[in-house]
């Protein structure tokens, strides 16, 4: 008998859902955190988009700690000296079930740690779990400094850098080129300052992204997400990229905050904390096995994250897939067999939900981004250079359109264009 | 390094973060002598910049500022980071926005 029905590693949005699940269904749960409060150790963007969590707290949009309600996208396409940016508002993203939120996790992952603690599930606060506990290869339990504690399935919810994987699944470290880093500032402004300068309603706000200069032609961007009161402002770049780079992401930062497009939006604001985490981004081709004989494997840790460059989502699969893995979990103890064969219906849960299905159909987007480096190098050049012949005037006399514009195509060249932009609708 | 364009005081910004330093262990270890190479990379991407070369080239790392995001371990765990596991329980960062 073992001392638990379910034990879950880290109480992020895949472990509080799923021990919610475990916890309502009358199984005994244990939440081993390292952190010494739930979101403690985690970082997003972020943005999250609500459906997944509202399938599970149907009143989450008035109840659970989000900052705003994400009303204005926009993307900027960025020289060292210019900025087009596209914003699109819309009454649809407005919709229930439709909406996204911005957030910060030290406030959300304590309120989902809250949901669960309050459907019965124990909670370990300040503990890292050093170690899978197995017999033969089945996973039976978890070790913590002198401590073992046994459960019938083990749940692994600790995120994309997680030490554990390869016990679990046999995932090895993932390769520098499968994920990303961020790095984040949250600036403390005003909450009228914030909606002036971002043209938002009181409580709404602006989801926003940067490409190009940003982080100097390397495969990656910047982002902004307003909060009530602060903005997240930071830059996701791919590690093996990054590793070739003059200049530091750190360093990348400070001049990301210095350009012209971004200094005023951050005017006055002041630094609260700087913050750094993983983004998986290798997609479904570089996901692991997600169940083991004991153990299955949820969110960031099995790399459900999906980076489409205007898109980026990651929290919503990982709340979706807690959701899946708590409940097919129950079925499986309920059997009595949580052998991978018993723990199967997680997977299949995935596969009909929108989890997999997702990262399937968006699975050769990873490889078309990395290899298409015009996106942050000669794509923004060439919007600043036609849109300065378009809207600067000196009083000379302007050439027809036609020739002020081919030669500045025809530097990239149109076959190249025709191929990335067919490149990029097959990835899509 | 001359090559690498570094004006940021990023002492500054780590100050302002919650640690609770471990003091007694290093939960990330480098190989003796690294390779100039691979330590440059991790001067690169480490989010906290936590891997520096001073002016006369001499390389240094401090384990205190870690945000324990993974990304050396990531970039360099099979060469000269040996050694990468989390802080010892209720150590480390502790973000307070997050």
């Amino acid at each position: 008998m073992a001392d638990y029905d379910a034990i879950i590693v880290g109480s992020g949005c895949a472990g509080a859902i799923a021990a919610y699940e475990l916890a309502k269904a009358d199984k005994t749960v244990l939440v081993v955190e390292r952190g010494n409060f739930a979101g403690s150790k985690n970082m997003t963007g972020g943005r999250l988009y609500l459906h997944s969590l509202k399938e599970v707290f149907p009143n989450c949009a008035e109840e659970a700690p989000l900052e705003r309600r994400i009303a204005h996208e926009r993307i900027s396409l960025m020289t060292s000296d210019a900025s087009f940016t596209v914003d699109f508002s819309s009454n649809e993203m407005l919709k229930d079930g439709q909406d996204s939120y911005s957030v910060l996790r030290a406030s959300l992952d304590q309120w989902l740690a809250e949901q669960a603690e309050e459907a019965g599930a124990d909670y370990i606060y300040g503990i890292t779990v050093e170690e899978l506990v197995k017999d033969g290869s089945k996973v039976i339990g978890i070790r913590a400094g002198d401590d073992e504690i046994t459960g019938e399935v083990v749940l692994l919810c600790d995120g994309a850098n997680s030490l554990l994987a390869e016990s679990a699944v046999g995932f090895q470290r993932p390769k520098a080129s499968t994920l990303a880093v961020g790095i984040k500032q949250v600036i403390e402004i005003p909450a009228s300052v914030i909606e002036d300068r971002v043209l938002a309603g009181e409580g709404e706000g602006a989801a926003w992204l940067f490409v190009g200069d940003v982080t100097k032609g390397h495969v990656g961007g910047g982002f902004m997400y307003t909060n009530k009161d602060s903005v997240s402002l930071g830059i996701v770049a791919t590690i093996s990229d990054l590793a070739t780079s003059s200049t530091p992401i750190y360093q990348m930062l400070e001049d990301f905050k210095a350009h012209p497009a971004i200094k005023p939006l951050i005017k006055g604001g002041k630094v609260l904390e700087h913050s750094g985490h993983m983004v998986p981004e290798g997609g479904r081709n570089t996901m692991p096995k997600l169940v083991g004989d004991g153990v299955m494997i949820v969110g960031d840790s099995a790399m459900m994250c999906m980076n489409l460059g205007y898109m980026i989502r990651g929290m919503d699969f990982a709340i979706a897939a807690g959701m899946h893995a708590g409940r097919s979990a129950v079925e499986a103890l309920d059997a009595g067999d949580t052998s991978a064969q018993g723990l199967a219906g997680y997977i299949s849960a995935l596969e009909n939900s929108f989890v997999l299905k997702d990262l399937e159909q968006f699975k050769r987007f990873p490889h078309f981004m990395e290899s298409t480096t015009r996106i942050f190098n000669e794509y923004p050049v060439l919007v600043r250079d036609v849109f300065n012949k378009l809207f600067v005037v000196d009083g000379s006399p302007v050439a027809p359109i036609k020739r002020s514009m081919m030669p500045l195509v025809k530097k990239i060249g149109f076959g190249k264009l025709f191929k990335d932009a067919r490149g990029g609708m097959k990835a899509l | 390094m001359s090559e690498l364009h570094i004006t940021v005081n990023i002492d500054e910004y780590l100050a302002l973060n919650k640690f609770d330093v471990d003091e007694e262990t290093a939960h990330i270890e480098l190989v003796e002598n690294p390779d100039m190479t691979e330590f440059l990379k991790l001067v690169r991407v480490c989010p906290a910049g936590l891997y520096r070369i001073s002016e006369d080239g001499k390389t240094s790392f401090d384990y205190a500022g870690c945000l324990e995001c993974g990304t050396c371990r990531i970039a360099c765990r099979d060469t000269i980071i040996q050694k990468w596991i989390y802080p010892s329980s209720t150590k480390g960062i502790e973000y307070r926005y997050g």
